[in-house]
C-alpha cells in the first residue's frame, strides 16, 4: 500500500481500512506495541508508507508518549496495542490524558467476535473496564462501522473538552472485507459541547470584576486548549488583576510579570494562597478546582463570588460554589469580555486595585525555598541551574511526580504556555519521561528535558532502548535523593519520621547509559552542575544525568492536605503561618 | 428528597453500564432504574429515582448529560399536575381460608387484580404511583406477602410536554 488513496468502492479488510482511517484523520505517527490479534494491522503497517510506527518497550509508555505528542502538537496522541495484557497495560496512560483533558485515540485489538466473554487467550473486557476512565469508548462488532468508529473517536477526543477515547477491534473485524467509505459527516445527537458563553452572563462576570475591589484570576489548564492565554493576559492587564495560575495552567502567564502570583495551591507561592484566600472577586478559567488548589473547601474563597469559565458543564458548582456559571470556551468567553470592555461602559476604582497590589506585595516575603543548608547540592539548585542554561532555549520541560516536580512547578520560570508537561490530575509517576519522548517526536527541533526523581524514572526506565532506537535526544535529570521523596517528606512531618518503605536504591545511573549506549553524568557538587548541563545540552543523543541531591530537603511552602490556603508551612521550623 | 430523572440514551450496547458506572463510580444512589426502548427502537429510556440534595441533583444531570450516548436528561417535575409516574407491582400473598375474602376486599379497594391463583397463593398485579403502591404492600404485608416483585417507577409528563429527541 502507498501514498495512493484506496477507491471508494474497493473492498479492502478491516486491517487496512483502519490505516485508510488514520490516514483521513491526518495521523502520521502512532505509538504502540504489537501481538497476537493486532497482527493483520501490524502487517498492514509493514507495507504502510504514510504512518510512522514508535515501538516503545511497554504499553504505558505508549499512551503517555502519545499524550506528549499530543500536548505539543494539539492533535489527538493515536496508540495501538493488543489485547488482554497490552490493552490493560494502558490503563494509567488513558486515566492520566481523562484527569487532564488531552485527546488520545487508544486502539487496543481484542479476541474474535466469537470468544469475547469465554474468557479466551489474552481476552480483557477493555470496554468494560475504560468506562470511567475514557471520555468514551466503542467495541467494534460490524466492519460496516469501523469507520464511523474511528471518525467520531477523533471528534471525541479534540473537542469540547477533550480526552481519551478507546476503541477495542476484534480480530475478525480486522480480517472481514467490505467497500471503503469514509463517512463525511458526524452523526451525535447527544454530543453538543457549547463554545460561546452566554453572552448575558459574561456581561454579568465582567460588571462584577470592575466592581470588585480584591479580585484574583485563576488559570487553569483549559487556558492551554482553549489557546486562551494572550486573552487572559489582556483582560488582565486591562483590569489590573492579578493571575495565579494551576499546576495545569502554568505558562499560561508569564511569571515575570507584575500581576503574575505564580501557582497556587498546596505547594503554590504564599502570596497566590493569601491573595486567593482574601480576594472578594475570584474569576476561574478552565480549571476544576481539584483538592490540591483548594485546601479545605469550606474556607476556600468563603467570602468570594466566584465566576466559573469552564467547557465542561459538570467541573461548574462540582467542587466550589459559583455565583456566575459560564460554559463554553475560554477564549470565547474572554474575548466577548473585552469586546464589552472596550465599549468603555466598563470602570473600575484604580485607587482599590493599586491598594490590593500593595497589599499582595506586602506578603511577598522572603520565603525561604530551603529547609536545609548544609554545603550538600540542593535539588532547587539544580533546578535554578537547569533553567538558567535553558530560558533562553526553545525548551520544553516534562517531569514526573513528586518533590522534584514541585520544585520544577515553583523555580522554572515558564512564560509559554506547553512549555511544562506534567502529570496534574492523576499524578503519575513514570508519566514524564514517555511524554518527553512523545513531545520530542512532536517537536524535533526542542531541547526536552525531563526532570525526574530517582523514584520515578524507575517506573518507565525501560524506554531508553525507544530513544536510543528512535534517536530521542531527550535529556534526563534525575534529582536523586535516595527517597522517594514526597512521600518521604509527609512521613517526616506526618508519620513522626517512620520512613516506612520510602528509602529506594538506584541502580548506577552512568554505568546504566553506558548499557543503553547513551550518555551519562554523575553530579555531585553544584560547581559541577553547569558544565554538565552544558555538555548534555550540546550532545545530539539522550542523556541521563545523576544529580546526587541532599536526600532530607523538603517542598516548601506546604498546605497540608485539608487545611485551608492560608494556613500555610513555610520552613522546618514553621508550625503553620496563619494569613 | 427523592428526584426522577428521565433519560433518553441512544440503545446501544453499554449504554446501561455507563449509567450506573457513573452512579457507583461517583457515590450517587439509585433506588430504581427502568429501561426499555422508546417507540423508535434506535433509543431507550431510562428512568431513575435518586435522592440527594439539589446540588447532587445538579451534579447527577450534568454528569449524565457528559456521557456521549445520552441524548437528553430531564429531571421530572415533582408536582403530580405535571407529570405521573406508575410502578407496577406482581405480589404473592398467603392465601389461607380467613384472609382469602380481605385479600379481594383490599384488591378491590385498590383496583388490584388477581392474576394466579392457587389453593394457598393469590397472585396479584397492581400498577399506581408511589404512594397507592406503598398503601397496598403496607395493608397486605399483614397477611404474608410470600414474594414481591416491582418494577421500578416509570413516568411521564402531562400533556403538551416532551422528552424526545429535541435537545
Amino acid at each position: 500500500m502507498t501514498a495512493e488513496q484506496v477507491n471508494k468502492t474497493e473492498k479492502i479488510t478491516g486491517a487496512r481500512m483502519f490505516l485508510e482511517c488514520l490516514r483521513r484523520e491526518g495521523v502520521d505517527k502512532i505509538f504502540g506495541y504489537p501481538g497476537g490479534v493486532i497482527l493483520h494491522i501490524y502487517d498492514e503497517l509493514y507495507k504502510c508508507d504514510y504512518i510512522k510506527h514508535y515501538l516503545v518497550r511497554h504499553e504505558q509508555a505508549a499512551v503517555h508518549a502519545a499524550e506528549g505528542y499530543a500536548r505539543i502538537t494539539g492533535k489527538p496522541g493515536v496508540v495501538l496495542v493488543t489485547s488482554g495484557p497490552g490493552a490493560c497495560n494502558t490503563i494509567t496512560g488513558i486515566a492520566n490524558a481523562y484527569y487532564d483533558s488531552y485527546p488520545l485515540v487508544v486502539f487496543t485489538g481484542q479476541v474474535d467476535s466469537k470468544l469475547i466473554g469465554n474468557d479466551a487467550f489474552q481476552e480483557s473486557d477493555i470496554v468494560g473496564i475504560t468506562r470511567t476512565c475514557c471520555k468514551h469508548n466503542y467495541l467494534v462488532k460490524n466492519i460496516s462501522e469501523l469507520p464511523r468508529i474511528i471518525k467520531e473517536s477523533f471528534h471525541i477526543a479534540k473537542t469540547g473538552r477533550p480526552g481519551p477515547v478507546v476503541v477495542s477491534l476484534p480480530k475478525d473485524i480486522l480480517t472481514a472485507k467490505t467497500d471503503f467509505e469514509y463517512p463525511e459527516k458526524l452523526n451525535l445527537p447527544g454530543y453538543n459541547p457549547t463554545y460561546e458563553g452566554h453572552p448575558i452572563q459574561c456581561r454579568r462576570a465582567l460588571k462584577l470584576l470592575c466592581e470588585a475591589q480584591r479580585p484574583v484570576i485563576i488559570s487553569g489548564g483549559g487556558v492551554i486548549h482553549s489557546d486562551a492565554w494572550k486573552e487572559i493576559r489582556e483582560l488582565a492587564g486591562l483590569l489590573n488583576i492579578p493571575v495565579a495560575t494551576t499546576l495545569m495552567g502554568i505558562g499560561t502567564y508569564p511569571q515575570d510579570d507584575k500581576l503574575s502570583l505564580g501557582m497556587l495551591g498546596m505547594h503554590g507561592n504564599y502570596w497566590a494562597n493569601l491573595a486567593v484566600s482574601n480576594c472578594d472577586v475570584l474569576f476561574a478559567v478552565g480549571t476544576r478546582f481539584n483538592d490540591r488548589i483548594t485546601g479545605c473547601l469550606k474556607r476556600f474563597c468563603a467570602d468570594a463570588k466566584v465566576i466559573h469559565v469552564d467547557i465542561d458543564p459538570c467541573s461548574i458548582s462540582k467542587n466550589v460554589h459559583v455565583d456566575i456559571p459560564i460554559v463554553g470556551d475560554a477564549k470565547n468567553v474572554l474575548n466577548v469580555m473585552l469586546n464589552d470592555y472596550e465599549s468603555g461602559k466598563y470602570t473600575f476604582n484604580t485607587e482599590m486595585r493599586k491598594i490590593w497590589t500593595e497589599q499582595i506585595n506586602s506578603w511577598k516575603i522572603n520565603c525561604p525555598m530551603r529547609a536545609v543548608e548544609n554545603g550538600i547540592m540542593s535539588p532547587q539548585s539544580v533546578i535554578e541551574h537547569i533553567y538558567q542554561q535553558t530560558k533562553d532555549k526553545n525548551v520544553i520541560i516534562a517531569t514526573e511526580v513528586g518533590q522534584h516536580q514541585m520544585w520544577t512547578a515553583q523555580l522554572y520560570k515558564f512564560n509559554r504556555p506547553g512549555q511544562f508537561i506534567t502529570s496534574g490530575g492523576l499524578g503519575t509517576m513514570g508519566f514524564g519521561f514517555p511524554a518527553a519522548m512523545g513531545a520530542q517526536i512532536a517537536n524535533p527541533d526542542a531541547l526536552v528535558f525531563n526532570i525526574a526523581g530517582d523514584g520515578s524514572i524507575q517506573m518507565n526506565i525501560q524506554e531508553l532502548m525507544t530513544c536510543v532506537d528512535y534517536k530521542i535526544p531527550v535529556k534526563i535529570a534525575v534529582i536523586n535523593n535516595g527517597y522517594l521523596g514526597m512521600v518521604r517528606q509527609w512521613q517526616e512531618k506526618l508519620f513522626e519520621k517512620h520512613y516506612s518503605q520510602t528509602n529506594i536504591t538506584s541502580p548506577d545511573y552512568v554505568k546504566l547509559a553506558d548499557a543503553y549506549g547513551i550518555m551519562g553524568i554523575r553530579i555531585t557538587k553544584e560547581e559541577e552542575i553547569d558544565a554538565a548541563l552544558e555538555k548534555a545540552i550540546s550532545y545530539n543523543g539522550p542523556v541521563i544525568m545523576d544529580f546526587i541531591v541532599e536526600p532530607f530537603e523538603m517542598v516548601y511552602p506546604w498546605v497540608l492536605a485539608g487545611k485551608p490556603l492560608n494556613e500555610v508551612i513555610l520552613s522546618n521550623k514553621d508550625a503553620g503561618l496563619g494569613g | 428528597m427523592k428526584h426522577t430523572i428521565s433519560v433518553l440514551v441512544k440503545n446501544e450496547a453499554g449504554i446501561l453500564s455507563s449509567v450506573c458506572d457513573l452512579f457507583s463510580t461517583r457515590g450517587y444512589n439509585i433506588e430504581s432504574l427502568t429501561v426499555a426502548a422508546t417507540i423508535d427502537s434506535v433509543y431507550s429510556r431510562i428512568t431513575i429515582v435518586t435522592n440527594g440534595d439539589d446540588v447532587v441533583i445538579e451534579q447527577i444531570c450534568k454528569q449524565l448529560n457528559r456521557l456521549i450516548n445520552t441524548i437528553k436528561v430531564v429531571e421530572l417535575p415533582k408536582s403530580a399536575e405535571k407529570c405521573i409516574d406508575r410502578e407496577l407491582i406482581l405480589c404473592k400473598v398467603t392465601a389461607k381460608d380467613d384472609v382469602r375474602s380481605e385479600i379481594l376486599r383490599i384488591s378491590e379497594i385498590f383496583g388490584a387484580k388477581i392474576i394466579d391463583v392457587s389453593p394457598d397463593i393469590y397472585t396479584l398485579e397492581y400498577s399506581g404511583d408511589n404512594r397507592q403502591v406503598m398503601a397496598l404492600i403496607s395493608l397486605l404485608r399483614p397477611l404474608g406477602i410470600k414474594e414481591l416483585v416491582r418494577s421500578g417507577m416509570v413516568a411521564i409528563t402531562r400533556e403538551n410536554q416532551f422528552i424526545n429527541l429535541q435537545k
